[in-house]
């Protein structure tokens, strides 16, 4: 497909004056199929994919009173390597929602970027936001369509997190590597820490909580997958390194300082040293 | 086997384009002028749902009269090419006169090309940085560019109201200011007397400059009555300021192809010196004015009731004051 010629020879190409969808993913599969992530075909090899390609690891979600909060350690590993210190996972999906990605780094970034560009493409050619579950059933679609990648070892797992206006919550969906779409409550983690991650929420959570309470407990379930996980970061206070943490109300995305981190990673710590324990 | 009679390229191109600008006619105005926090875009159209002024990307709006189907294709593949370009590219790589380029080009291979011109004209703007950065691009429905400074009006009464805006901008005025004096201009119709617009009756959006990201916002009502209302009212005494930059080579009929501008794109065919352009064919009128298949529904948006007086008064044809 002569992209850039059509691009650049003048006129808009026919495609572009076709009427038709109002998805991105969808011009672009029948536009420029070969620009789709999971398009691409992996030669059959030797190599062990994890040691491809970088991989990011925990992603925790959790609700709150009043929306839905998404946070993600900074480090990503390539085998016993670690191959970035200052990644980030977590992003605006766009206004009113978030998403975070575990598992094959590079591709989920392309991924998430595409998917942003989808929810933007889409409120642009229609003239309004897609329903939250509307938009998780755009990525779960998109998902699948990596599933030969996946099936190959370079599967992403995101974790999609937002608050629905129809409903004035905010609610939380998983999916697996087949693009399997699995609405969650309260709260969950995805990544290879997600374990750890999941047992400390499971106890911190509570009913009702407000933003910063929220985003102590996010915190906290990070602090104890790196614990425990080698592939997760934990704060770096040398390089002043913090997790990404990011909430989604009524008022749209909202990524905390890195000083506000900071100051909850300080505190757990602190509270950490006076337990005392060793294990 | 019929032998087609021989009609000359100039009237062809003439009869071409005195159709396009007789349906762009019908239509209500856009105004787009710029304001010292950006761009601001206005016109009369009591629709919610069917716009005439959309986002294409982050810094980058598009404006159109005409008719609605068409315009709207336009804009569809417009937002497309946007996308497109930055998903291959950067974001960065998006600019207004890539766009206005592509438009101009498939505006003019229509004109020549198809059957039937694209009976539309369209504004693309980008917000820059700083003022001086602002680009709009004026594109008429035979692929002319032209590349403006400060304000653009288009559509039925381009000229008239065009004339009213150039009376009253300048580059510093408030969004509020602005907004009066762009409602003034379209209240300001048939040289009959001036109508007063009411909020619900418009649609507003600006680019602003200091917004992150994504600079396009629509106005809702209440925000526009309250700009609209912000103090003692109509924009219409303003005067001029002496010594601003000039209003620009804007308005109205300034649209002679290839004039001073370094981005025009005349499309290859109809002749652009200035004197046989389709867009200098002002005195067509009234001839044509019957066998137009335009009378029927398709014009501007479903909403536009404008009623049907003659749209082909000399003066009234954008582009066309020889």
């Amino acid at each position: 497909m002569n992209l850039n010629a059509d691009l650049t020879a003048g006129r808009l190409p026919d495609a572009f004056l076709r009427p038709g969808s109002s998805s991105f993913v969808d011009f672009l599969a029948e536009y420029a199929p070969d620009r789709l992530p999971g398009n691409r075909t992996m030669p059959a090899g030797m190599t062990d994919p994890a040691t491809l390609s970088p991989h990011a690891t925990t992603i925790v979600a959790l609700t709150f009173d009043g929306g839905v909060l998404l946070a993600g350690d900074r480090r990503a590993t390539a085998g016993p390597m670690i191959a970035s210190r200052s990644i980030e996972k977590v992003f605006p999906a766009d206004e009113y929602s978030a998403v975070g990605i575990a598992g094959s780094a590079g591709i989920g970034l392309e991924l998430i970027r595409l998917f942003q560009l989808e929810l933007e493409h889409y409120e642009k050619i229609e003239g309004s936001l897609l329903s939250l579950t509307g938009k998780a059933n755009r990525l779960a679609t998109m998902l699948r369509g990596n599933l030969p990648m996946a099936m190959q070892g370079l599967a992403v797992v995101p974790l999609f997190a937002g608050y629905d206006l129809d409903k004035d919550t905010g609610r939380i969906f998983s999916y697996d590597a087949t693009g399997g779409r699995y609405e969650e409550h309260e709260h969950h983690g995805v990544g290879s820490g997600s374990l750890f991650a999941r047992g400390a929420l499971k106890k911190l959570w509570r009913r009702g909580m407000d933003a910063d309470a929220a985003v102590a407990v996010a915190v906290e379930a990070l602090y104890d997958a790196a614990d425990d996980d080698s592939a997760t970061g934990g704060p770096d206070t040398v390089r002043g390194i913090f997790p990404v943490v990011a909430t989604v109300t009524v008022d749209g995305y909202q990524r905390i300082e890195d000083a506000e981190i900071a100051r909850v990673a300080e505190q757990i710590v602190a509270q950490r040293r006076e337990r005392g324990s060793i294990a | 086997m019929n032998m087609p009679f021989y009609v000359s390229p100039e009237q062809l191109m003439k009869d071409r384009a005195d159709f396009a600008r007789k349906g762009i006619a019908r239509g209500r105005s856009v105004v787009v002028l710029a304001y010292e926090g950006g761009i601001a875009f206005a016109t009369e159209n009591p629709s919610r749902a069917l716009h005439k002024i959309s986002e294409i990307y982050d810094r980058i709006a598009f404006a159109a009269v005409g008719k609605y189907n068409e315009f709207e294709n336009l804009r569809v593949a417009g937002v497309r090419y946007a996308d497109m370009r930055g998903y291959s590219y950067d974001r960065s790589d998006v600019t207004a006169r890539g766009l206005a380029n592509a438009y101009a080009q498939t505006l003019g291979t229509v004109f020549i090309t198809e059957s039937k011109p694209l009976e539309v004209e369209i504004v693309v703007a980008e917000v820059g940085a700083q003022a001086a950065d602002d680009q709009i691009y004026r594109l008429t429905y035979d692929g002319t560019v032209a590349d403006e400074h400060g304000f653009v009006v288009m559509g039925g009464q381009a000229e008239q109201l065009g004339r009213r805006v150039k009376e009253g901008w300048r580059a510093d005025l408030s969004l509020g200011e602005a907004l009066r004096l762009a409602v003034a201009a379209l209240g300001s119709g048939d040289g009959s007397a001036s109508r007063t617009i009411e909020a619900a009756q418009l649609e507003v959006a600006v680019l602003e400059r200091d917004r992150p990201r994504r600079a396009f916002r629509r106005l809702n009502r209440q925000v526009l009555a309250d700009l609209l209302a912000e103090d003692t009212g109509t924009a219409s005494g303003e005067t001029p300021a002496d010594d601003l930059p000039p209003a620009g080579d804007v308005a109205v009929g300034a649209a002679t192809p290839g004039l001073g501008t370094p981005d025009t794109v005349p499309p290859e065919v109809p002749a652009d010196t200035g004197t046989e352009s389709p867009a200098d064919e002002a005195k067509a009128g009234e001839a044509k004015a019957d066998e137009a298949p335009a009378g029927d529904s398709t014009e501007e948006s479903p909403t536009e009731d404008k009623p049907d007086e003659g749209p082909d008064a000399p003066g009234t044809t954008p582009g066309a004051d020889h």
